[in-house]
């Protein structure tokens, strides 16, 4: 099986690297790439764990072919703490507690970043929807939110 | 017990020591551990619900490139029974014949072989090319009908246990446990009301979001190393050891971090099955499940049926109540149905009763463990037979519980008599609760019902160490789950009198800390947490004598204090304090280094009960339920870090919700899982539910140093009651089955 | 045993080229837009090696043009974009809600219109909406682009009207008239994340007294295929899309109904809902009719 050279950027990064044409690029990301950050909950994009933002959209990584990374630009889990430390998301949701076994915390944590990009100033329920394709089995979501909430008061306070 | 006024840290919320791992992608799980010249694992699983299994030739996967090994039952010992410790329960033949097929593929999905190879794609390849003869035979998929003197038999050796006498027909009826108290009949007959039901709910799964995985190397000298997610690698080595036959010296367990178990993640699957892949291969193995696979193949928890009458006099108090448990085992003995049985009428105050409870063999997945197994179902059936007599007694439905509550000294259904415990104080501060106080919003409805379970103790040890600067290892072997680590470091922290910072928790290997039994029954923070706060007693001692030698005083006059150790009071030592960093330091000269160990078989786990209510609103015309607020209340104890305590009171009120309303297992005629998949078994997401408020309530449990109470299994038992009175509410008409599905909720709706 | 391929052509032409090559070779090739029904297939129901042709990179696939007559959307294009175009969400709000349904933001960030069609579920959120907007399929064919009306698409479960070598390139649908107004419901159990027990989309387009003049109605999940329910927009045509022509029009959605009892639903469930829907989809399409005048 003749492998496809995939040219992408992660985390700002220059990667090159090669799969095999039905690789997924979660695969690609923890198989090859050695980005074990994002998770697998499901591999059918029903649980969200394996987020990412492709090109300043969120997808499920499960549910992309690597070979279409090419020319892309990708940031995973790995990406969202800067050389100043913790992004204030990260901070909020240990603050809050809001995670509790944190299989889920990656992939919510790159979710909830996209929609602050967008929406800085979300209600509950926008978050709410917003994160519907993330599950998570510990928390019943309010700490989660809370923390994204709180998140978002923090960063409109710096702005 | 300490009194509360005097804890520092104890009941803070501090950052988890192992958070910042966990939000940056950087903690391992169970799949995350890649090793050189790895081989990947994959099983062959049954087409069948019910077949004999006649042949398997590995002949030809074996033959393949890149194909290293391959095995089948028939490479694994046959084991005699032998029980288990642990929530796991069940029988050790049980559920080694549940990691490998021998005779009979008992569900559909049932592992028959296994292959490694260099490749995921190379090992699915393999499996297509074992060759598997079956010889079919009838699924048993119905509960009732499995338990009828016709059913197709799934063991031929199956004789219930449980009975006065063994009978002398083999069954589906795996055992049979009963509990009595009282005249049955005179308690009818004192009664003003009855209500009679069956209440039906069919397997649901724990959901937990990471897959099992594990991976696993064997050396040439039989040794055997396994990383995996495990609610407990100290039992996972032990059942790896008796499935494969093998030493228990010879397998080092590693739990990686843990991707949510709620029970599930309390029996092997994969390991044995790695460990033998691996030791034929001479190479290191891994296995990962597929979501599906997880669905089809691990232990969900039991289906039910369940017949509950009771009856109550016009004041409210219950005079009789009497069930009748039937609870799926899977194609495996190992149900739940002794708690079941043990907790159904646990919260209240009972003259009168008869509960029996059997455990049924049927052709689905062997059940494992969820989150206080067995609870949940028969509890549902009681808590919905209590609001119906409050209906009829135009009573308060607290009122009714508080009526009846079981208090300090209160003989519990299933033998001892209750030490302090927080029923009562729970339902009184749900009458104060603003939610409850608050009017059913126009066109809801509100449900309340009661949560209980015994907790558990058992075995744990700890390991306290201080580094040369005075900080503090805590080493235990309780994989963390939801936050045990903080729980630990609060409690030594509070026991050292040293700040939390100064305290970090690691989870060991089993050759690097001993024994502890699984993380589960809601036992952590008690029986474990007890054995950090014991070792670090050991330590205090410890310093005090190094303290006393080094001022020349007897130890009996030195005192710790606030992480210090300072001369007892009248003694005239003109000696400067030291703190823990003096002593560390000066550690060399006073005997080495200083260590602090305990290990218990930790007894006395309170009980944890709980009052749950919430407001629904149901959509007439679609049967869609709309969860409009949901309040749960339970007795921690002592809550060592609150806002964990607060998850899992929230997060089993979800997985409550869920199972309530939408989650179960469908099959198809054939025996087949309709719905293995995130997709269509419908757990709650972010935008189903709303904020989770919580109440907790504090009785301390005079066993545990703290006060604690395990808060971890209780949450979830509440909301299937409570959501079927609120459903009942909301709608005039009682559906008793679960799940509340939109189809169900309609059709109840268009039948009335 | 074949071997899987990734290619990305740029043009149609290419594309085209590549399906008549396997077509000759034999070998099997398979369109990829956003990937989310093809990835979970390829995973689990038909995991067959085939050439994948990914259509993202072809700029006919991709384009979106809002023009006075017609309005085309790529087959390529995913939800999330089409949500933020402003212009397009005014125009043709209905359709838009039903992309917005399909899964979670994650699948809405690949999933597309094209894909949602090509897959022929009959349960696709899309489908009912587009075909209510009487949307035209553009479909790429080694004859030159031909064009398909979006009802007669699918033609059975999981199966399309594509011949071999053909593939869809985009959408097309009229600019709608003055005091038009469109909508899309469909049931879940939950409120995110699941498949339509039943769907419904209406069209209407009012007189300047609020009286309908053109009706269309769509249904999902409860026959083989979306359905273009006549019978329903007959209902609604001539009258001021009352509770008494709503409720008529819904009997006619139930009437048209074929639906099974599966995981999701039992055949009176979705008959019965199928109703209620379009009761509420059409009241609402009627607002926004409305609001529009």
């Amino acid at each position: 099986m003749s492998k496809v050279h995939v040219q992408t950027t992660i985390n700002g990064d220059q990667v090159e690297f090669l799969c095999v044409p039905q690789q997924t690029m979660l695969e690609a990301l923890r198989d090859v790439l050695g980005k074990l950050g994002t998770k697998e909950g499901c591999g059918t994009g029903d649980c969200g764990a394996c987020t990412i933002m492709l090109d300043g959209r969120l997808v499920c990584s499960c549910l992309m072919l690597a070979a279409e990374a090419e020319g892309q630009e990708l940031t995973t889990i790995e990406g969202i703490a800067g050389p100043d430390g913790l992004h204030v998301l990260q901070r909020k949701f240990l603050e809050h507690a809001a995670l509790q076994c944190g299989i889920c915390t990656p992939g919510f944590i790159v979710a909830a970043k996209a929609l602050l990009d967008r929406n800085p100033n979300p209600d509950e329920g926008a978050i709410r929807y917003w994160l519907a394709g993330n599950l998570c089995r510990c928390t019943g979501y309010d700490k989660i939110v809370r923390a994204v909430q709180d998140a978002a008061k923090e960063l409109a306070y710096q702005a | 017990m300490a009194e509360a006024v005097d804890l520092r840290v104890v009941g803070t919320t501090p950052v988890r020591p192992d958070g910042v791992d966990k939000v940056t992608g950087r903690a391992q799980f169970g799949a995350d551990l890649n090793m050189p010249n790895m081989l990947h694992g994959r099983i062959l699983r049954s087409p069948h619900a019910h077949a004999r299994i006649k042949r398997v030739d590995l002949s030809k996967a074996l033959a393949m490139q890149g194909v290293y090994a391959a095995v089948s039952g028939a490479d694994f010992p046959m084991l005699a029974s032998g029980e288990v410790s642990g929530e796991a329960g069940g029988d050790l033949a049980d559920i080694a014949r549940n990691v490998m097929a021998r005779d009979k593929a008992l569900y559909h999905g049932h592992a028959v072989a296994a292959v490694a190879a260099t490749s995921l794609e190379v090992a699915e390849q393999a499996l297509d090319a074992i060759e598997v003869d079956y010889e079919v035979l009838p699924p048993v998929l119905d509960v009732l009908e499995a338990m009828a003197a016709d059913a197709t038999l799934l063991d031929e050796q199956c004789f219930t246990k449980g009975l006065s006498e063994t009978p002398d027909k083999p069954s589906n009826i795996a055992a049979m446990v009963k509990l009595a108290r009282g005249d049955l009949e005179a308690g009818f007959a004192a009664a003003d009301v009855v209500v009679e039901g069956e209440y039906r709910i069919p397997m649901a799964h724990q959901g937990y979001i990471e897959p099992h995985a594990c991976t696993a190397t064997v050396n040439e000298e039989g040794k055997a190393t396994v990383w995996c997610c495990t609610q407990g690698h100290f039992d996972f080595r032990t059942m790896t050891a008796h499935i494969l036959g093998c030493k228990i010296a010879d397998l080092k367990f590693i739990a990686s971090e843990i991707g949510g178990g709620f029970g599930g993640k309390t029996v092997v699957y994969l390991e044995p099955v790695a460990v033998m892949l691996s030791k034929k291969a001479g190479r290191p193995v891994k296995l990962v499940m597929t979501r599906e696979e997880v669905f089809r193949a691990t232990g969900p928890t039991s289906g039910s049926v369940v017949r509950v009458k009771v009856g109550a006099r016009k004041d409210g108090r219950i005079t009789a109540a009497k069930a009748w448990l039937a609870y799926e085992a899977g194609g495996l003995a190992g149900a739940p149905v002794g708690p079941g049985v043990m907790s159904i009428f646990a919260p209240y105050d009972l003259d009168n009763f008869l509960v029996e409870g059997y455990e049924v063999l049927v052709n689905k997945p062997k059940v494992a463990a969820y989150r206080a197994p067995g609870a949940p179902q028969s509890m549902h059936a009681m808590e919905v037979a209590l609001d119906d007599i409050a209906r009829q007694l135009d009573m308060d439905p607290l009122d009714l519980r508080l009526r009846n509550a079981a208090d300090e000294g209160t003989q519990a259904p299933y033998g001892p008599k209750f030490p302090p415990i927080g029923f009562k104080a729970c339902i009184e501060a749900a009458k104060k609760h603003p939610n409850y106080l608050a009017q059913v919003p126009e066109g809801a409805g509100r449900g309340v019902a009661a949560g209980f379970w015994f907790n558990i103790g058992m075995q744990s040890s700890a390991e306290v160490r201080i580094n040369e600067d005075g900080s503090v290892v805590v080493m235990e072997g309780n994989p963390d789950i939801g936050g045990s680590r903080a729980s630990m470091c609060l409690m030594a922290a509070e026991t050292l009198g040293v700040p939390y910072e100064q305290v970090k928790t690691y989870v060991g290997d089993t050759e690097s800390t001993g024994y502890c039994m699984v993380t589960g029954g809601s036992r952590t923070t008690f029986a474990t947490g007890m054995a950090v706060v014991r070792a670090c007693e050991d330590i205090i001692a410890e310093c005090k004598a190094r303290a006393a030698a080094t001022w020349g005083v007897d130890k009996d006059q030195v005192e710790w204090q606030d992480g210090t150790a300072v001369p007892a009071p009248g003694v005239n030592a003109d000696v400067n304090p030291l703190s823990l960093a003096d002593l560390a330091a000066s550690a060399s000269a006073t005997g080495g280094p200083i260590l602090g160990k305990a290990s218990l078989n930790a007894q006395g786990a309170g009980a944890s009960f709980s009052i749950n209510f919430a407001d629904l609103k149901v959509d007439k015309e679609t049967g869609a339920v709309e969860v409009l607020s949901y309040t749960a209340i339970q007795d921690a104890g002592k809550a060592i870090h609150p806002a964990y305590v607060e998850g899992q009171m929230q997060g089993g009120a979800a997985q409550g919700i869920g199972w309530a309303l939408n989650e179960e297992y469908i099959y198809d005629q054939d025996g087949v899982m309709e719905n293995a998949g995130f997709l269509d078994y419908r757990m709650p997401v972010a935008s189903d539910l709303p904020m989770i408020d919580t109440e907790i309530v504090e009785v301390p449990n005079p066993s545990h140093p703290y006060g604690v109470r395990g808060v971890g299994e209780t949450p979830i038992v509440a909301p299937l009651g409570v959501a079927a009175n609120a459903v009942r509410d909301a709608i005039g008409i009682r559906i008793n089955d679960l799940p509340m599905s939109p189809p169900r909720i309609l059709a109840a709706l268009d039948a009335a | 045993m074949g071997e899987f391929a990734y290619v990305a052509p740029t043009s149609v032409a290419d594309a085209l080229d590549v399906l008549r090559e396997h077509a000759n070779n034999g070998r099997r090739a398979q369109m990829l837009a956003g990937g989310t029904d093809l990835l979970v297939q390829m995973r689990g129901l038909d995991k067959a090696p085939r050439t994948i042709v990914d259509v993202k990179k072809i700029e006919e696939a991709n384009r979106l043009d809002i023009g006075s007559d017609e309005i085309y959307i790529g087959a390529a294009i995913p939800s999330a974009a089409l949500n933020e175009n402003a212009a397009l969400k005014a125009l043709l709000p209905g359709l838009i809600e039903a992309a917005d349904l399909i899964g979670s933001t994650q699948i809405q960030g690949r999933a597309t219109l094209g894909g949602n069609l090509c897959n022929a579920s009959p349960a696709a959120d899309t489908t009912p909406a587009m075909i209510v907007n009487r949307g035209v399929c553009v479909i790429a064919s080694g004859g030159g682009n031909r064009e398909l009306p979006v009802e007669a698409f699918c033609t059975g479960v999981g199966v399309n009207a594509l011949a071999d070598g053909e593939f869809l390139l985009g959408l097309k649908f009229p600019h709608p008239a003055a005091r038009t107004g469109d909508a899309y419901l469909r049931f879940i159990p939950r409120t995110e994340m699941d498949i339509a027990v039943a769907g419904c989309g209406v069209s209407v387009t009012l007189d300047a007294d609020g009286r309908c003049v053109d009706a269309a109605v769509g249904i999902g999940a409860v026959a083989p295929t979306p359905l273009k329910v006549e019978a329903a927009a007959e209902a609604l045509i001539g009258t001021k899309v009352d509770d008494d022509a709503l409720a008529a029009a819904g009997a006619a959605c139930t009437a048209a109904a074929s639906p099974i009892t599966d995981k999701r639903g039992t055949v009176e469930y979705r008959r019965k809902v199928v109703a209620v829907l379009c009761r509420r989809t059409g009241a609402i399409a009627r607002d926004r009719a409305l609001g529009a005048s």
